[in-house]
Order: structure tokens, then C-alpha cells, then sequence
């Protein structure tokens, strides 16, 4: 273990969702593989690993424990969602929404996480009424800071005042690695083009994300290029495809509770191509991250119709990386 | 997402009550209640199925799609397969028959609604 960091490795079970859905793999099989690979910290997508949620049944909970037990892993992470619309003529209202968000702080202590992410399009006056709960809890809250959001955005500004304001060490925030998309990715363009994309208006769209122009004038340009509906949808995926400097965590490293580690493929030579965690970690050893590099896996899903998908080998490799990375080998 | 896997394979079947169904799965990522169902499309060799004779079960409760929206407190659990039922007098010939499903979903933190399609050829025994 290299001593000039205390970055942990773990694994979100959302990686092995393509496994899961197809009933080829269990929750046990998901643990035992990211336990396998030294990734202990398991995160879990609750509403994907358990059945009514939440009010889960307690055999399921504790097969999760016994699997955890098992196989050397801890409870991590849970991840909560707000259905905000959840009935159909209305929005939840805020006392609706606390309370959401107070039933799944208790389920994530149910599960034994010390962490919670909080889905990005939860409002922080919400997040903010919940802190008492969560430091009675003691249950670290990060908002999801999630392309095509980004630390600078305003509606992460406006979490940051309110959150900040509390003064409590229990809310922070959990970067996905989205925002750092450097370079579009292989998976996207490839599956853009099997869908009957123009390859001319491809390697128009490809320099644009280059260059960074903004995603409403590429989207002008390819229409004047005759752009047909797939191109039009390419050109969409700028918006969320975003670059964003790694750097900018450093001034919220106090508050980082845990990292997403969002990849859509980690090729043959060991690298994500459009995700660049050689810049990515050093700029986390810098700044005294002690949580975890949560595998997430998300290329499954601009593969699925041509290949098979492996969600094992994805994630093994991307373990392999951080541990190359974190200094753990060699 | 999960498209080519939506219809559950070999599942078209005629019912006793004259109807069709097959086996259809939740095109998300996580379990969803019943409430965000917003349509179940279903098309057999390219007619489409009146929504008012589609019904969807799971777990032996069976709603129509109207009730579905309704529905808070059930859900539709990751990668359980739900039986979609249509209603109507005289089944499908025995053959095979191309079926389509497009399931909408109103995913909360989405500005839109995903449509998910599948499209299989099915085959009713003799």
C-alpha cells in the first residue's frame, strides 16, 4: 500500500446491473466478485438489489449481511432516488420530499452505510432539514454532483450555501466522474453510428467536444449539415458529456464523502479512454481524499445491442487500473 | 435500456378468457412504483392494442393501465417479469407473430420521459 494516500477501492453493485437484470448473477455473486478484486466497499442501488423498497423484507437484508460477512466486504454506500414525481398531476411537496429523504437515511442505516449519496435533483433545502437525522445517524450525505452539473453550476452553488451554512461535517458532496469526460466517448459514437448516424457529421460532432463549443451551437451547425435524427440525438449528448477541470475538487476536498467512479469502458490497454483517471487520481492523493473509488460501470447500456456485455471484466479492469494508479502494485 | 430484453423470451400465450399475454420487464435500472408506469404500448404484427384492453400483472395483481397510474404503494421490481395481457374475444392464431412493446416511464430527476421499445417474433403453439 502506498503510504502517501488513504484512498480506498470499492464497488458500486449498479456495475453488475446487466448481470443482475438477466437473473445471471445474485447480490452474492456481485459482492463475492468486488470483494475478489481487494474493491471491499460495497455501494449498494437499493431499489436494484433488494425488493420492496423500503420496506425491504428482512431475509433479503440478511442474506446482504451474511454475503458482506462472507466474503471479507463492508457496507458502503446506499444510493437514494426522490421521486419527486411520483404521482402523476403533481410534484411531491417539501415535506414529502423530507420525509423521503429521512426514510432512506434510516435504510441506509439499516443496511450499515455511513454514506449516502443523494440523488442530484434532490432541492438542498430538503437535504439541509435532514441533517439533524444524519448526524443522529451518522450518515455522511453527498449530493451527487452529476453531469451535466458541475461544481461551478448554479445549482450546486445553492447547495453549497445552504449546505455550508449548517456548519455540520455531515454533508457534502459525491463528484461522479461524468463531469470529466476529456475526451466523447468510443462507446457513444460507435453505438451512434450502428444506429445510422452520418459519419461526416460524427467527426463534426467529435471535434466540436474537442474544442468544447457549446452544445446548443453544435446542434445548429449539424442541422445545417442536413443532420438526420440520430446525428440531431449525438449532438444532444454534448450537453452531458461535459469537461469540467478534476482540479476544482481540491477546494471541496473536506466535504468529498465519496467518489462515483463512472466508466463506460476500460479497453485493452488498461485505459478509459474519455475518462482520465491518470489525471483524476493524483489530483485526489493531492488534495488527502481518504474515501473510496466506487466502480461504477456504465457502458453496458451503449454495447448491449451489438455485444455482450461483461460487467466482471469491465469492473476487473478498472480495479486493476486504480490499483495501479493508487500505488498499490509493482 | 436493457431493450432486446424487455420481451421475455417464448412467453406469448393465448388465455382461457380468450386474451393474449406475455412476459415484459422494467426497462430501469432500479424497481419502480407502479405510478411512474405512464404506457405500456403494445403492438401485435404491426396493429396496435387499444390501451383501454391492456393489463398489466405482477405478483397475481392485475391492473389496468389506468389503475397503474394511480398505484404508489405496489412496484415493479428490477428485472421481475410482469405478464401484459390484452383483452379481447379470440386469441392469436397458432404461428409465429411479430410483437412490439414500448414501455414509458416517468423517471423523476429525467427532463423527459424514456420510451423503451421491443420487438420480437413470437410463436403461439398449434
Amino acid at each position: 500500500m502506498n503510504p502517501t494516500h488513504s484512498i480506498k477501492r470499492g464497488v458500486s453493485l449498479y456495475s453488475y446491473q446487466y448481470e443482475t437484470f438477466l437473473r445471471k448473477m445474485t447480490l452474492d455473486d456481485c459482492i463475492a466478485h468486488a470483494a475478489g478484486l481487494g474493491a471491499r466497499g460495497i455501494e449498494v442501488v437499493s431499489e436494484q438489489s433488494f425488493t420492496n423498497f423500503p420496506d425491504v423484507p428482512q431475509a433479503e437484508i440478511d442474506g446482504f449481511f451474511a454475503s458482506i460477512e462472507k466474503h471479507g466486504a463492508y457496507a458502503q454506500c446506499h444510493d437514494m432516488f426522490l421521486d419527486t414525481k411520483l404521482y402523476k398531476h403533481r410534484k411531491l411537496n417539501f415535506d414529502e420530499m423530507v420525509a423521503s429523504l429521512q426514510r432512506d437515511l434510516r435504510f441506509a442505516h439499516r443496511l450499515g452505510c455511513k454514506t449516502m449519496r443523494v440523488i442530484v435533483n434532490t432541492p438542498p433545502e430538503v437535504v439541509v432539514a435532514c441533517v439533524p437525522l444524519a448526524e443522529e445517524l451518522d450518515i455522511h450525505m453527498g449530493i451527487e454532483v452529476h453531469s451535466p452539473f458541475h461544481f461551478d453550476h448554479p445549482w450546486i452553488l445553492r447547495y453549497t450555501e445552504l449546505t455550508r451554512a449548517t456548519g455540520s461535517d455531515h454533508v457534502g458532496y459525491i463528484p461522479d466522474m461524468g463531469m470529466y469526460i476529456k475526451d466523447y466517448p468510443p462507446v457513444f459514437r460507435d453505438r451512434f453510428l450502428r444506429m445510422g448516424a452520418t459519419p461526416k457529421i460524427v467527426e463534426f460532432i467529435l471535434e466540436a467536444h474537442k474544442a468544447r463549443v457549446l452544445p446548443d451551437y453544435v446542434l445548429m451547425d449539424v442541422r445545417k449539415m442536413g443532420a438526420n435524427p440520430v446525428d440531431l440525438q449525438m449532438a444532444e449528448t454534448l450537453r452531458h458529456n461535459i469537461w469540467s477541470n478534476p482540479r476544482r475538487m481540491l477546494e471541496f476536498m473536506p466535504w468529498i464523502f465519496h467518489i462515483h467512479a463512472k466508466f463506460y469502458e476500460i479497453d485493452d490497454t488498461g485505459r478509459e479512454p474519455s475518462i482520465p483517471y491518470d489525471e483524476i487520481i493524483p489530483v485526489l492523493i493531492e488534495g488527502g481524499y481518504t474515501g473510496h473509488l466506487s466502480s461504477e460501470y456504465e457502458g453496458q447500456r451503449h454495447i448491449e445491442d451489438a455485444f455482450e456485455v461483461d460487467g466482471r471484466e469491465q469492473v476487473k479492469r478498472q480495479q486493476q487500473m486504480f490499483a495501479r494508479l493508487l500505488g498499490e502494485t509493482e | 435500456m436493457y431493450d432486446k430484453h424487455i420481451i421475455y423470451p417464448d412467453s406469448l400465450r393465448n388465455l382461457d378468457n380468450g386474451g393474449f399475454a406475455l412476459g415484459v420487464r422494467l426497462p430501469y435500472y432500479r424497481g419502480q412504483p407502479l405510478s411512474v408506469v405512464e404506457d405500456i404500448a403494445v403492438k401485435v404484427d404491426g396493429a396496435a392494442v387499444p390501451r383501454d384492453q391492456v393489463r398489466f400483472s405482477v405478483r397475481g395483481k392485475t391492473f389496468t393501465l389506468d389503475q397503474l397510474e394511480e398505484n404508489t404503494a405496489e412496484r415493479w421490481e428490477f428485472g421481475e417479469v410482469a405478464d401484459v395481457s390484452v383483452v379481447q374475444a379470440g386469441g392469436l392464431a397458432a404461428g409465429a407473430h411479430e410483437v412490439e412493446v414500448g414501455v414509458q416511464l416517468r423517471i423523476s430527476y429525467l427532463p423527459w420521459s424514456p420510451v423503451t421499445t421491443c420487438k420480437r417474433t413470437e410463436t403461439i403453439a398449434a
